[in-house]
This record gives structure tokens, C-alpha cells and sequence, in this order.
């Protein structure tokens, strides 16, 4: 497979140019920049807050400076707190184009979509010439979550996705498994699996956290569909969900932004420190993808029982159905059907070698179901993190 | 090993309740390790059928793990879920609760 080679030294799996708004003001902007551009690969990205937070500003500058990115304008309404020079200056220090228009300065809505369409447009060509390199499967970072999870998650697509993620890493890959608030009460399991008696602490702690956080909230990690759906508790939901993570040993525990220094798995803490504030931690699924592109994954699998349509913004999503039923009613949105193995027409490790398939493929320019559908979405919200431990990574 | 219907997954040895692999309806017998199994209950796809008798209080196990506590004595050939097992971290929650209203546990 061919990557498109960044001057960090990382590769892309693809090159797509970034319109991002800094503040909600911008959004509509940002979009009619984006829009008439279509299957063009240019993306829809922004933080709608207008007042600062760190966090936001780190995933922003992560996420422009992706390997999967070329090209990035910002769109700035002008009196938002968000950094923007900082942000474009980063940009430009990774050698990509970069523009920021700021609406105040460019005589608002109409004159800054023409200037940002002229912008992209020229982007567009420029990219062109972003030299491409042989990439190997050890170069890849592959993300996983699941999202509309059912009975059926845990029994199929979830454990398939884990073999999938035993034979990513066996080649060198590095595998980043997520939503400690959907890994409660598997906690000491989890321990068990660290690469030494300190990360397995961080990794009890980290699930520590997010129950306190979640009962504070009043609510778990847990929709009503999840229990129409046949998932009872917090508990049998994260057992189903922990089987995504496969069989590895863990290397380390990251937090949004954070790369994984090279290849393994890797348990990457979704859930804000200190007290409680902002809300919810992950308001929806993509805000949980959003925060696995930020740490470096070129494309996640997305495991679901009830039926997911989502796709994302920079990285493309795999989407691995769980529940025979639910593929059958929406196959269109769906790259595999694991659903074949409650039929008995497929095995467990049939399906995972499937899986590890479509990555390459996937990895190798194939589009994904959401991404012939034009899915984009992306979320970011507010949060608060502390840096992550001295344990927290392989020495 | 003794027979088993193919309907039933059990994910662990240690586990109380099985996972249905397809819609099975109250009335029908199920062979679990050469013993039958009277379903009680209609038990949709993916859900959870007790394997044994359940005491009010006794841990459900799947996956070889604890996944919440039995509310009521739950018979073999049960459905096992929201009407009889509760999380032992956090309250599960359905779409009726009032809006304004104190939160509430549901189950």
C-alpha cells in the first residue's frame, strides 16, 4: 500500500483538505466553502465554543495535522477566543497550505465564501504533488468503538473486531481501544493485561474515574436502545464492549492528543479529570472517533447491533454489523457482516480475518460505506485533562 | 461434551444465563448439556435466558464475569433482563423518565 508522505516523517492513508471554523459564528461559512465540493475530499471540521479551552485547542491542532490531512482553512469569525494564529502556525510548521480568513476582516458571509472557495480550489491542485511512499501495516494506527450496541455487539462483531486487532498488532500495528465509562467492572481483568504492575494501576484508577464521574452524572454510558436492545447493565454492556480490545497484552494508557509512541495496544482515557464540569464526557459517538483521530488512528472500526449510519471527518470508519437482522435492514451502511456468525455461517476468527482484510484495503484507497454515503461527522466539545502519568507509557 | 441446542451460546463455563441466537418462543424445549430446558419467556435475539435457578440477590454471570445482581428468584428457562437483573455500578435507565423530574432509578 501507497501513503502519502507527511513532512513529520508519518504517512496518509488519504488527502483530504480541511475547512475548519473556530466558533459556531463561522460555521455556516465554513460549510458553504465546504459543500459545493462534494466527494472531492474536502472536510467540515470546527469547535463551536467561543471561549477557550486547551483541549479543544490541542485536538484541533492534532486532528490539522493529521497524516490523513493536505491542506487546512481556517475560518475565524473574529472576536472568538480560539488561537487561531497559533493554530495556523502549527499547520504551516508541518508544511502543509494553510489560509485563515477572518469573516470581520473579509466583509462577511458572501465575500468569505467566495475568498474560501478560490482557496480550496487552488488547495485542491496543490496537493496533488504530496509525494507518496510504500507504508506497511506497521505503520498504521487503527482505532475501535461501537456505538448502538445490542445484545448481538458482544456475541459477534465485538469479539471479531478484538481478533482483528490481535492480528493488526502481531504485524507491528499500533490498536488504541477507547470509553473507559463502557469498561466498568472489567477493570481488574484489564490490569491483568498491562505490560507492568503500575500501568495496570493507572488502568484500575482510570476506570475509577469514570464511574465516579458517570454516577455523579446520574447516567452511565448507556442508551435506552442499548436496552431494547437485550444489554441489561453497565457491566454486561463493557464486558461486550472490552472484547473489542482483543487478547494483547496493554502497552500503555493515552489521552486525547496523545500519539502512542510506537506499535501495541493502547487504552486511551476518554473521561476529563478533576471535578465534574462540561457535562457529559462523550456527548455521542463521534466525539469519541474524533478524539482517536486526534491521537493518530488513520481509520477506526465501528462495531454495531442496533445500526449505525455514521461515518467521520479525516479518518474513514469500517463499520462491522453485529445483529443478522440489522444488517439485513441496512446493509448499504454496513462493510461487514458479522452477524453471519450467529447464523453459524461464518466463525469468529473468519470474520476477524475479514476485518483485518478490509484495513488493508480500506488503508489502501477502498471506500468505506460511509464514506461513498458522504458521511463527515465530527464533534467537539468542551473538556479538561491533566497529562497522563509517568506509568502510562512503555519505557 | 453433552449435546447442546445450537440456539444457546454460553460464553463461559461459569456463566448462569446463555445468550439466544435467534427469537426462541415461550413453551419451546431447549437441550442444554443433555438436560431440557422448558422456555418460559419469548426471548428475542441476542438476549438472555437463565441456564439455572437464580436467588433473589445471587450475581448473574456472563462472560465468566459478574454483569449485576438477580432482583427475584429467576427460574431455568427465564428471560433474564431489566425485570430481574440490576447493574451492581450504575442505574440503567429507559426513554420514561419526566422531563424536570428528579432522575430516577427505573429498575
Amino acid at each position: 500500500m501507497q501513503g502519502f508522505l507527511r513532512s513529520d516523517g508519518r504517512k496518509g492513508i488519504r488527502n483530504v483538505v480541511l475547512v475548519a471554523y473556530l466558533v459556531e459564528c463561522a460555521h455556516h461559512v465554513a460549510r458553504e466553502i465546504a459543500l459545493p465540493f462534494g466527494n472531492r475530499g474536502v472536510h467540515l471540521i470546527g469547535f463551536p465554543g467561543c471561549y477557550p479551552n486547551a483541549y479543544a485547542a490541542r485536538i484541533m491542532r492534532q486532528i490539522c495535522t493529521h497524516p490523513n490531512v493536505g491542506a487546512v482553512l481556517l475560518v475565524s469569525l473574529g472576536c472568538e477566543s480560539f488561537d487561531r494564529s497559533a493554530l495556523a502556525e502549527a499547520v504551516r510548521q508541518s508544511g502543509r497550505p494553510v489560509e485563515t480568513l477572518v469573516i470581520q476582516q473579509s466583509g462577511g458571509t458572501r465575500r468569505t465564501i467566495e475568498a474560501g472557495l478560490a482557496w480550496v480550489e487552488r488547495a485542491i491542485g496543490e496537493i496533488q504533488s504530496v509525494p507518496r511512499a510504500e507504508m506497511t501495516v506497521k505503520e498504521l494506527v487503527v482505532g475501535t468503538i461501537c456505538g448502538g450496541s445490542d445484545a448481538t455487539s458482544g456475541l459477534t462483531a465485538n469479539p471479531a473486531a478484538g481478533r482483528a486487532f490481535d492480528l493488526l498488532i502481531e504485524q507491528g500495528a499500533t490498536a488504541i481501544f477507547e470509553e473507559t465509562g463502557e469498561l466498568i467492572g472489567c477493570e481488574q481483568f484489564m490490569a491483568r493485561r498491562a505490560t507492568t504492575p503500575e500501568l495496570g494501576q493507572e488502568i484500575i484508577a482510570s476506570v475509577e474515574k469514570a464511574a465516579r464521574y458517570y454516577s455523579t452524572l446520574g447516567h452511565g454510558s448507556f442508551a435506552p436502545g442499548n436496552a431494547e436492545g437485550g444489554l441489561t447493565t453497565i457491566e454486561e454492556k463493557s464486558l461486550g464492549a472490552y472484547s473489542k480490545s482483543g487478547k494483547s497484552e496493554i502497552s500503555g494508557l493515552i489521552k486525547p492528543g496523545d500519539m502512542p509512541p510506537r506499535g501495541g495496544l493502547y487504552l486511551l482515557d476518554v473521561v476529563p479529570d478533576g471535578p465534574v464540569r462540561f457535562g457529559f464526557p462523550n456527548i455521542a459517538d463521534n466525539a469519541e472517533i474524533v478524539e482517536l483521530i486526534a491521537c493518530g488512528c488513520h481509520l477506526t472500526l465501528f462495531t454495531t447491533g442496533r445500526g449505525s449510519v455514521v461515518g467521520s471527518a479525516v479518518s474513514p470508519v469500517i463499520k462491522i454489523c453485529a445483529n443478522p437482522d440489522t444488517y439485513r435492514s441496512m446493509s448499504e451502511d454496513m462493510d461487514i457482516n458479522a452477524g453471519r456468525i450467529l447464523q453459524g455461517q461464518a466463525t469468529l476468527e473468519e470474520v476477524g480475518r475479514e476485518i483485518f482484510d478490509r484495513v488493508l484495503q480500506v488503508a489502501a484507497g477502498m471506500p468505506t460505506a460511509s464514506e461513498r454515503l458522504g458521511h463527515q461527522e465530527f464533534i467537539l466539545t468542551y473538556k479538561w485533562f491533566e497529562p497522563i502519568g509517568p506509568a502510562c507509557l512503555p519505557a | 461434551m453433552q449435546q447442546t441446542d445450537a440456539r444457546l451460546i454460553r460464553l463461559a463455563p461459569e456463566d448462569n444465563i446463555a445468550a439466544v441466537t435467534t427469537t426462541i418462543e415461550a413453551g419451546e424445549r431447549l437441550v442444554f448439556e443433555g438436560r431440557t430446558i422448558q422456555v418460559l419467556d419469548r426471548i428475542p435475539t441476542g438476549h438472555k435466558m437463565a441456564l439455572v435457578f437464580i436467588a433473589a440477590g445471587q450475581k448473574v454471570i456472563k462472560y465468566g464475569a459478574p454483569i449485576g445482581s438477580a432482583t427475584r428468584e429467576i427460574r431455568p428457562g427465564e428471560y433474564v433482563h431489566i425485570h430481574n437483573l440490576k447493574s451492581d455500578y450504575l442505574p440503567t435507565y429507559t426513554r420514561q423518565y419526566a422531563y424536570g423530574a428528579q432522575q430516577q432509578r427505573q429498575y
